[in-house]
Formats: C-alpha cells, sequence, structure tokens
C-alpha cells in the first residue's frame, strides 16, 4: 500500500467514512502532507464512496486546503482592510526580500510560501499574519526578520 | 486623548467560576421558563442578523426531529471583528453553558463548534476545557456532548446554511430558505445556531435573570454588546458596551480626534460619515437605515489620511474573493462593483457610471441568496454616496 | 391530504396545494417566469436570480422556482421592480459570458440569447468579464465540447450529472470569481468517469457544452464522387427529428427523414433498426446460452444476470463504476455498431462496393455513439466501421443548411437490404424496448409459442417508472428447450444511470435474483438521448414514446426472428446466431476503467 494510501485510510478510521468527515481529513492531509495531491484526493474519494470531482470541488472551495504543493512552513499576511492600513505592503516587501520570492512562490528549499489572506480576525493589532496555524501580530519590518531567523534557525538546527 | 463618557461593562468577561452551580440552578427549571427568561431579557442574536434568541430555541424545540443539535457559530470572518476569538479564549465556560441549556431544552444531544481555521491555534485549549466540561455534564447527569469542527479559510461559511453545507463535507453555499435552521440545519435536523457572544449572554441571564440585561440597551436593543474597535484609533481591542449610543459618543471616546467615517459591522456593515456621527444609534431599533445601525460589534475607524476609495476597494476585492460564487448577483455583482469602481478612478468609465454601479447594489441587495451578497450593497452604496468625489478624483 | 394555498399572482387568483412553488402556481395560470438554472428533471437551485418576482410589502424579491406559497401572498411577476432586477441580472450573466453569439454553435438556441433579447440588453451593460478570465475550451472529447468562456454557472450539468446519472464527472471548483464548473484536477473530460452520455448538454441553456460536430466531415464524405456514404439512423431519431424542425414532440416523421437523407446525397439510406433486430438474435442467443451454461452445465464462469450492451453511455459507465460486472454485460455490439461492421463487409459485398471507398455515417439521439464508434475494438470490418456520427440535432441542421423544407417532404422507403426493420426494433428507442424486443423473441424459441401479452405488448417493461421488474414463467418449452420447463425468467429494466446505479448495487449484494436487465443510460431510454432536440422534459418524453409504440403497432412485422432480412443474413452470410461470423463481426468485449 502506497504511503498517501496508508495515510488517508487512517484518517478516516479516525474520522470515519461519511460525508461529515470529509472536511477533517482534509485537514488532516494537509497537516500532515501540506497540501492535498490528486492521488490523496483520489484516496478520500475512495474512503468516502464519494466521486473524486466531489472532493475537488469541496477541497477547493476552503482557501487553506491547499491543492498545489507548499512549503513547510505557509506564512499567510492579512490583507484586509486594518492590516492594510498598518503596513501590510511594507511586511510583504520584507518578506520577499527575507525569503527572495514574490507573493504566492516558494523558496527553492521548499521551506517557506508566502501568500496573501483575508481577515485573520486580529485587526486590533495589525499587521497579522499566520505561518501554518500559529499568528503573529503587530508586525514590524524588524519583528518579522526575527521571527523568520528564529524558524529558519530551527530548520538548521532539525536538519 | 480619548474620553471615557461611554460606560464599559463587564457581564462578559467576568470570569466567575460559577458554572457548575448556574447549570444546576438552570437545568432543573421548567423549558419554558428557561425560554420565557430569555425571550423577555430582549436577547437578540450577536452575529448581526438579530434574531431573537429566545424565540429560536422556541422554534426549534417544537419541531420534530430524530436528532437535534446546537451549534455555536464561531466562524467569525467578518473583517474587523475579532470579539468571538477573546470570548472563546477568556470565558468559554459560559459559552459551553448556553449550549448545554439549549440542548436540553430542544433535545439535543451532540452540539458542535464552528471554529474558523484562522482559529485554529486555539483548539489544543479549548478541547481541554471541552473535557472539564464534559466531566461537569456527567456529573449532573446531562447526556450532551460537543465538539469542535474546524473550517478551513472561507468567509461565508459564517452564513448558518453554508455552515451546515461545510460541516456536511460540502463547499460552503447557503442553501435556498425556507426551511429555515429551527426545522432543518445540520444534517436537515432541527437545529439551534447561535454567535459565540450570544451564548455567552445567555449565561448571564441565567445567572442574573432576564431583568439584569433587559435593564441594559434601549427598546429593542437590550443588553450588552462586545465591540471590537479597530482602525485609527489609539486604544484598538475589545469593549463591552451598551447598546442605544450614539456613534458620536463612540468616537469620541475611541476616535483619534480625526475620524472621518466609522465603518459599523465590518465590511457587510454601514460606512457612516462623521457629518451623520451624531445621528446614528447603535442598536436594533426601527428599520435598516442610516439612522440605526444593528452590528455584530465591528467598528472601523477612519481618519482624513485615509482614502475612502482604498477602503471600498479593499472591501470589494474581499468580496470578490469570498463570494461563495452560486448566485449570479453576488458572484458577478462583486466583480462588476470592483470593475467598476477602478474604472471610474482610471477615467475609463464616466462618474455617472457609479449610478449604475448604485443600482447594481441595490439589485444585489434584494435578489441574492443569502445575507453576504446582499449586505454588499451595505458598504458600497454607503461609501459611495457619502465619499462620492473620492471614488472619481 | 395536503391542504389548499390560496394566493393572487399579478392580481390573479389562484389555489395550489402546499408545497407548491410560486413559479409552478403561475405557470398554472399560464403566466410564465423566465428561468435558467431552473429545470423540471433537476432539484431545485435557486442559484441564478432570474425568476425572482415581488411579494407585494416585502422588500427583497424572492426567487420563485424554491419558494413555497403561502396563504394570501401577493406576487407580482413584471412589476417594474421585477423588469429592473431581471434586466440587471441578465445583464450580469452576459458581462461573463463570451456572447460572441453570431460564432456560437447555439445561437439561436441559446436560453440567454433568448432572454437577452427579451429584456433587450444593450450595449450599454456591465464591462466585460471575459478577457479578465482564465477559460478553457476542451476539445479532447470525441463526444462533448466544454467551453468554459460560455458557462454562466446555473449548474444544471452538475445537477444532471450527479442527480439523474449518479456520475459526477463534473463539479464546481473555487469560489467568488474564480468559481467554475470543471472536473477532477480540471482535467479533460476525455481523462475523467464522463460516460459522454451528453445529459449535460442537453440541459445546458448556453454553447458551454455541446456536442462536437463532424457535420462537415459528412458533406465532405458526400460531395466525394468516390465515396460511397451509407446512413443509418437509429430507432429513437425518426420520433424525435422534427422537434428541430418546428414539428411538436411525438411526430412520427420516418418517411420524411429518410425522404431528406436522400436528398441530402448519402448513396445509401439504410436502417439501425435492422441491426437492432439482429441486436435481438444474437443477444436473446446469448441469454439462452448463459441460462443453458448455468442452469445445465453448473458453468461457473459464465455469468448471470446478463445485461445488454447497446447504450454505449452504460458501458463506460460499468467500465468506470462496476468493472468487476464487465462480464455479466451482454457481447452483443450496440446495433451500431454491429451496423457498421456489416455495411463494410456484407453491404460492400452485395452493392459490389469497396469497403475502402466506404464512408459509413450513423444518426443517434446519443452523444456516448461517437465515442463508441472511435473505439480501438470497432473496426472488425478491417476499416473503421462507423466514420462518423451524427446526433438528431446535427442531422436537422443539415437538413436547414440544404435548404429542405421538411415539413413539406413526402414519405418515401429505406433502401433495402439492411432496410426493412421489425416493430420490436423501433422499441429499442424507449426504455424497456430491448427487453420487450428481446421476450418477443427468445420466449417463442423457447416454446414455439407467442409472449403471453395481449398484442404482443409487453406493459410490465413498458413506462417510466424508475426501475421495472417482470417474471415470465416459461411452461411447456419445446424439447430443446426442456431444462427452462418452469423456469421464472426474471427480468428487471432501469433506465438513467442512477437508477442502473442502484440496480447493480443490488446485483452485488446479491439483493436481486434477475437473469436479464436492461440498462439506458439516459432518462427515458434513447428517446431521451443526450443528441436529442432541446429542450427535454418528462411530458416531451413522455410523447416521444408514444410515438415509439405507435410506430411498433403500426409495423407488419413485431418480432425481430420475422424479420424477412435477418432471415436471409442468417442464410447468406452469418449462418447461425453467435456463429463464427457474428463472433468476428457483431460481438466485442470491454475493459475495466478507473473509477476517479
Amino acid at each position: 500500500m502506497s504511503e498517501v494510501k496508508q495515510m488517508v485510510k487512517e484518517l478516516a478510521n479516525q474520522y470515519g467514512r461519511s460525508n461529515e468527515s470529509l472536511l477533517p481529513i482534509l485537514q488532516g492531509i494537509v497537516t500532515k502532507e501540506l497540501h492535498i495531491s490528486e492521488e490523496a484526493m483520489i484516496e478520500v474519494a475512495r474512503e468516502l464512496d464519494m466521486s473524486a470531482a466531489q472532493v475537488y470541488g469541496t477541497a477547493t472551495f476552503y482557501s487553506f486546503l491547499d491543492t498545489r504543493p507548499t512549503g513547510k512552513y505557509v506564512i499567510r499576511v492579512c490583507k484586509t482592510i486594518t492590516c492594510m492600513m498598518h503596513g501590510k505592503n511594507q511586511i510583504i516587501r520584507e518578506l520577499e526580500n527575507l525569503l527572495k520570492i514574490r507573493l504566492g512562490e516558494t523558496t527553492h528549499d521548499g521551506v517557506f510560501t508566502l501568500l496573501e489572506t483575508n481577515c485573520l480576525g486580529q485587526c486590533h493589532k495589525g499587521p497579522a499574519m499566520l505561518i501554518n496555524e500559529l499568528p503573529f501580530t503587530e508586525l514590524t519590518p524588524e519583528k518579522v526578520r526575527k521571527i523568520i531567523i528564529e524558524y529558519r534557525n530551527r530548520e538548521i538546527s532539525a536538519n | 486623548m480619548s474620553k471615557k463618557n461611554l460606560k464599559r461593562l463587564d457581564l462578559i468577561f467576568k470570569n466567575e467560576f460559577d458554572t457548575e452551580a448556574i447549570l444546576a440552578k438552570t437545568l432543573v427549571r421548567s423549558h419554558d421558563e428557561i425560554i420565557n427568561d430569555l425571550i423577555s431579557s430582549g436577547l437578540k442574536g450577536r452575529g448581526g442578523a438579530g434574531f431573537p434568541t429566545g424565540l429560536k430555541w422556541k422554534l426549534t424545540a417544537d419541531n420534530p426531529g430524530d436528532e437535534k443539535y446546537v451549534i455555536c457559530n464561531a466562524d467569525e470572518g467578518e473583517p474587523g471583528t475579532f470579539k468571538d476569538r477573546e470570548i472563546l479564549s477568556s470565558v468559554p465556560h459560559k459559552v459551553l453553558a448556553g449550549m448545554a441549556v439549549c440542548a436540553k431544552i430542544i433535545g439535543a444531544k451532540k452540539g458542535f463548534i464552528y471554529l474558523r481555521g484562522e482559529y485554529k491555534f486555539l483548539v489544543p485549549e479549548l478541547n481541554k476545557i471541552l473535557d472539564e466540561f464534559h466531566a461537569l455534564l456527567d456529573k449532573l447527569d446531562l447526556a450532551f456532548r460537543v465538539a469542535i469542527f474546524l473550517g478551513s479559510g472561507a468567509y461565508i461559511c459564517g452564513e448558518e446554511s453554508a455552515l451546515f453545507e461545510s460541516m456536511e463535507g460540502k463547499r460552503g453555499e447557503p442553501r435556498n430558505k425556507p426551511p429555515f435552521p429551527a426545522q432543518k440545519g445540520y444534517k436537515n435536523m432541527p437545529t439551534v445556531i447561535n454567535n459565540v457572544e450570544t451564548l455567552a449572554h445567555t449565561y448571564s441571564i441565567f445567572k442574573y435573570g432576564p431583568e439584569k440585561f433587559r435593564d441594559l440597551g434601549v427598546k429593542d436593543s437590550r443588553g450588552s454588546k462586545v465591540f471590537s474597535v479597530s482602525g485609527d484609533t489609539p486604544i484598538p481591542g475589545i469593549y463591552e458596551l451598551e447598546f442605544g449610543m450614539t456613534l458620536q459618543k463612540f468616537v469620541d471616546d475611541f476616535g483619534d480626534g480625526d475620524a472621518k467615517a466609522v465603518q459599523v459591522g465590518g465590511a457587510s456593515g454601514f460606512c457612516v460619515p462623521r457629518k451623520k456621527f451624531s445621528k446614528t444609534v447603535i442598536g436594533y431599533q426601527g428599520k435598516l437605515t442610516g439612522v440605526s445601525l444593528p452590528t455584530g460589534g465591528s467598528m472601523m475607524i477612519f481618519n482624513s489620511s485615509r482614502s475612502m476609495y482604498n477602503v471600498l476597494h479593499n472591501y470589494l476585492d474581499f468580496f470578490v474573493e469570498e463570494s461563495c460564487g452560486q448566485c449570479t448577483p453576488c458572484r458577478v455583482g462583486t466583480q462588476q462593483l470592483l470593475l467598476g469602481v477602478e474604472a471610474v478612478k482610471k477615467g475609463e468609465k464616466p462618474s455617472s457610471y457609479l449610478d449604475k454601479l448604485l443600482d447594481l447594489a441595490e439589485t444585489m441587495r434584494i435578489t441574492a441568496k443569502c445575507g453576504l451578497g446582499q449586505s454588499v450593497a451595505n458598504s458600497f452604496s454607503s461609501i459611495v454616496e457619502n465619499f462620492r468625489e473620492e471614488m472619481i478624483y | 391530504m395536503s391542504e389548499k394555498i390560496n394566493l393572487r399572482i399579478d392580481n390573479i387568483a389562484v389555489s395550489v396545494t402546499e408545497g407548491t412553488t410560486i413559479l409552478d402556481a403561475a405557470k398554472k395560470i399560464n403566466i410564465r417566469i423566465p428561468t435558467l438554472c431552473y429545470h423540471e428533471d433537476l432539484c431545485v437551485a435557486g442559484n441564478c436570480r432570474v425568476c425572482m418576482v415581488e411579494q407585494v410589502g416585502s422588500d427583497r424579491l424572492l426567487p420563485s422556482c424554491a419558494m413555497p406559497v403561502a396563504e394570501g401572498m401577493e406576487i407580482l411577476t413584471n412589476s417594474l421592480k421585477v423588469r429592473n432586477a431581471r434586466k440587471k441580472i441578465i445583464e450580469l450573466l452576459v458581462s461573463e459570458h463570451r456572447a460572441e453569439c453570431t460564432t456560437c454553435y447555439k445561437n439561436g438556441k441559446c436560453e440567454l440569447q433568448e432572454l437577452s433579447s427579451e429584456y433587450i440588453v444593450g450595449e450599454d451593460g456591465f464591462i466585460d468579464l471575459i478577457p479578465f478570465k482564465d477559460y478553457t475550451i476542451d476539445l479532447f472529447s470525441p463526444s462533448i465540447i466544454k467551453d468554459d468562456s460560455k458557462c454562466i454557472r446555473c449548474q444544471r450539468c452538475i445537477r444532471t450529472c450527479a442527480e439523474l446519472q449518479s456520475v459526477s464527472a463534473l463539479t464546481v471548483s473555487h469560489k467568488g470569481d474564480q468559481m467554475k464548473v470543471t472536473s477532477f484536477f480540471e482535467k479533460p473530460m476525455y481523462e475523467v468517469v464522463c460516460t459522454n452520455c451528453g445529459q449535460c448538454v442537453n440541459r445546458c441553456p448556453t454553447g458551454a457544452l455541446t456536442e462536437r460536430t463532424y457535420i462537415d466531415h459528412v458533406w465532405a464524405a458526400i460531395n466525394d464522387d468516390r465515396k460511397h456514404v451509407v446512413v443509418q439512423t437509429a430507432p429513437a431519431v425518426r420520433i424525435a427529428l422534427g422537434e428541430a424542425l418546428g414539428m411538436p414532440p411525438g411526430e412520427i416523421v420516418t418517411g420524411k427523414m429518410v425522404a431528406a437523407l436522400r436528398r441530402l446525397g448519402f448513396d445509401s439510406v439504410l436502417d439501425t433498426n435492422f441491426t437492432a433486430d439482429l441486436t435481438i438474435i444474437e443477444e436473446g442467443n446469448e441469454l439462452l446460452q448463459r441460462l443453458k451454461k448455468v442452469l445445465v452445465d453448473k458453468d461457473e464462469s459464465v455469468k448471470l444476470p446478463m445485461t445488454t450492451s447497446c447504450s454505449p453511455g452504460w458501458v463506460k459507465f460499468i467500465e468506470h463504476v462496476f468493472p468487476e460486472f464487465l462480464e455479466h454485460v451482454s457481447t452483443a455490439k450496440s446495433p451500431q455498431q454491429m451496423f457498421g461492421a456489416l455495411a463494410k463487409t456484407f453491404y460492400a459485398e452485395r452493392i459490389d462496393a469497396d469497403p475502402a471507398e466506404m464512408v459509413s455515417v450513423s444518426v443517434m439521439p446519443c452523444t456516448a455513439k461517437k465515442f463508441e464508434a472511435d473505439r480501438p475494438e470497432m473496426r472488425s470490418s478491417g476499416y473503421k466501421d462507423v466514420d462518423y456520427v451524427l446526433t438528431t440535432r446535427e442531422l436537422a441542421l443539415m437538413i436547414k443548411q440544404a435548404g429542405i423544407d421538411f415539413t413539406s417532404l413526402p414519405d418515401d422507403d429505406y433502401d433495402s437490404i439492411m432496410g426493412v426493420s421489425s416493430g420490436a426494433a423501433v422499441i429499442f428507442g424507449a426504455t424497456g424496448g430491448v427487453m420487450e424486443a428481446a421476450l418477443r423473441t427468445a420466449y417463442e424459441v423457447v416454446t414455439g409459442r407467442e409472449v403471453p401479452f395481449e398484442n404482443l405488448n409487453i406493459e410490465p417493461v413498458r413506462g417510466m417508472d424508475n426501475v421495472r421488474e417482470a417474471t415470465i414463467k416459461i411452461e411447456n418449452p419445446l424439447p430443446d428447450w426442456a431444462f427452462l420447463d418452469g423456469v421464472e425468467l426474471k427480468t428487471c429494466v432501469a433506465h438513467g444511470l442512477s437508477n442502473a446505479k442502484k440496480v447493480m448495487e443490488a446485483v452485488r449484494a446479491g439483493a436481486a435474483d434477475y437473469h436479464f436487465i436492461e440498462i439506458m443510460a439516459c432518462p427515458g431510454g434513447c428517446l431521451g438521448g443526450g443528441g436529442q432536440p432541446i429542450p427535454t422534459s418528462p411530458e416531451i418524453r413522455e410523447k416521444r414514446s408514444e410515438a415509439i409504440y405507435l410506430e411498433d403497432e403500426l409495423k407488419v412485422i413485431r418480432k425481430s426472428h420475422e424479420n424477412p432480412e435477418i432471415v436471409m443474413i442468417y442464410e447468406k452470410f452469418l449462418k447461425e446466431p453467435l456463429g463464427h461470423k457474428s463472433h468476428e463481426l457483431l460481438h466485442t468485449h470491454y475493459k475495466g476503467r478507473s473509477r476517479y
């Protein structure tokens, strides 16, 4: 059994095989694999006895269920009004410079993906961003530098 | 400096450590008594739509169904709103107690907190609290369990029927109404779906009785309200205030002294210009005109350095992406509004094109399938009408 | 008993049963409310918002297709407010639609175009969104072309694919301005579970889903003097073609169709009905042989129930969804492909034509037949057995192009040979027809007597119920078939792939002990096929069905085995059913495909 098949089977065992299990399973795949591949979607369709197209239709509806490969850390910078007012463009510029990528891209080592996202619910502490699920608020270019260096160091020591 | 005219309340966030006593006291009361208390308290839904909570519970209790559900709507996605996150972080037991009482009344064995994906970091702590809470329910002999259902980044799932669809493994597309959730909600069963804040308020009502709640606020808008204050303010944050204040008083307290507009109710709410501050009352009373405004509690303040064109552009950009896309007025209308204001700004369309867009916004308001599409017109029309020059030059 | 609800629509009082929608209530008093996403065959979506109406006293408009009536309602379907809103909605739809109407295949047959013309959508509309969009035009399928730039996202196709066909090859993906109708990972239709049934094409209001047309290829062949162009016409074409040429549903136009085909310049005008009769002989004998092998020889490698194989949508469906049941499918080719194989062998020989210079065209009520003709195994004659498949709609277009006044054409007869057929063949066009035709023959082969139904009409397998069952007890068979004495032959008929799926799931679960199952991919059978005139509705399909059974009644020969040309082809060419020649030309095999 392929690794993906095994993973999806385990998730289905954990969350069940009803329609209601679909979102938790897809979220589980993203947690493990960072994105939902074609193969994974087919396995989900098989486990839940639904059409692959339906799985694709649901997955692509949700911004956090990436269907394209992403880096290990997905950075989502809030672009909604108050974060914009408080300088999110400056934050993005800083991140682009630090990571040497543009918005929407992944670093060549596959560690970071830089995205924009809609309101994170941190409007009183903007600009804000998520790295995977962790929020970072009241960002300044200096603060962003520190955060990225910390993540980089963590990667280095992990390897 | 900001003044402090408005009374700051502390009903919601006061941590009282008496969940067990309040629940024990409430669960033994008759269902009618509890519902009557809720109705007479005047509590209305705090998500923005303002449906009377007691009535919602009563209707769901009266509708037959093999299973019933209580769902706490924590898909707080409206730009400028962040109060529900704070309530769930600091006083989750109040929300859970509200769900438990509701479950007993309507006959639900299962409840869910639909938590937006952006708040996933709250899950570990919430799960711990749920374990404690379930132990308490066992002690009180109430067969009810609450689970967290995590969203995955879709604003529209805050719309209740879209939320059900999402939980059912589908795209979060709003359903046709009728039927309403009280008749056919999650899995087509009678369902109570309440906003986080609403449920937290029920706790105060169980504890202090309906009168204390009723005494706060004004006619048709009773109780306190948690406001999320952001934008051009020296003191952004979460504040519990009384309904019925004028926007002027609010701006005096929270503005930076240069407020030119306040967006009340988030991107789907209304933009009020400075000259209307003193005439605008925050509350549910009357119709949805510029005079009184219901709100999910989002208050975004803009000072005179801000371009209202940029503000509107940001909102429209948001709606273009976050529309579920199923109904024509919302899917295509939002794109047309965005491209339309861009074209006017660039001089590619005459300024009179704004009138065609205002007309379109009105059509969206009366024809869109759900609250999102209907309410795009709120911000669009109020900004374009009040700041027309900024749209053109 | 449900209660009556009283309301007023445009100041006309109407009383309807509880639960009726405003749209249906208005229909009852002959008020037409325009619709786009609504379709009688499908569940209500309520997403196009074209059918909005005003309720007096209420601020927002109501979607009449989704809103049930309420006592005392006062509805206005044509107030200023309604008209303005409706026009805006149509303008919005036009703005996201590549409205290049004059170059569109659906020009003149597009529901959006019609509404846009009715509401005088002018040039002062909204900004054209098409230049801002990435869209794909999928040209890879031999059956269906999908053009996203024409899609107005009404989702009729998606509901068709899911509800009627339980295929779900189509889905909505993404949201907001990115929302689109697509397939798994946006692959071409050719690569996904699409059965090519074309039911989506039948229900698409615009040119977003159309059949792939081969009209120009056929004209080129006709105009090429070296080519001998043979045309065959499927049973269900003759009762529907008229609709596409201005006639009401349910007209039998066999004679006019033959005359028109001749006028178009086809060299031989022949009938698929002939091979429908042939199918009955082959498939009926296959069934009897399978029964013998299972009941007498106890041969476990032989599978029952046997299912029909004439519907190419069904065949592709079973290949995708129930590949473990492929041995249950009759190996008999569909009438189209039997015809194709014989045209370039038997027929070519008889008319002394070079099969290399022969072009074989079929006119089908079907889009899946285009795919079927393209299958690599369909070259038994040594050439592509069927070169081009036209739908009923394409034939109608050719007749128009040729300037033929169809309604005034005199009736004409098919050429012979391969032009004579029985009533049993024509009912292939209706759900249950293959079963009825097979029973008329098989029962008589086994017992020497006619089927015990009045006037040969086997009513239990007729009609439009989703799944129908019939049991025929065999008594006093001829000596050869003594093993069938007392056997109750259990049959089942299903139409629409959702119903087919239910039947097959019952078979898989061991909950059904049928011997023979007829399945047609399309609702109503071929008469409701994906190549038939648009629109389709239960009422239209009912009319077509009546015409088919009438055509059967009017035939002198009602049983396939009594067709003299069938008798002749066995004598002169095939020798015997399931014989060597038959296996070479008339039978095929299937292949398992991925379900995802």
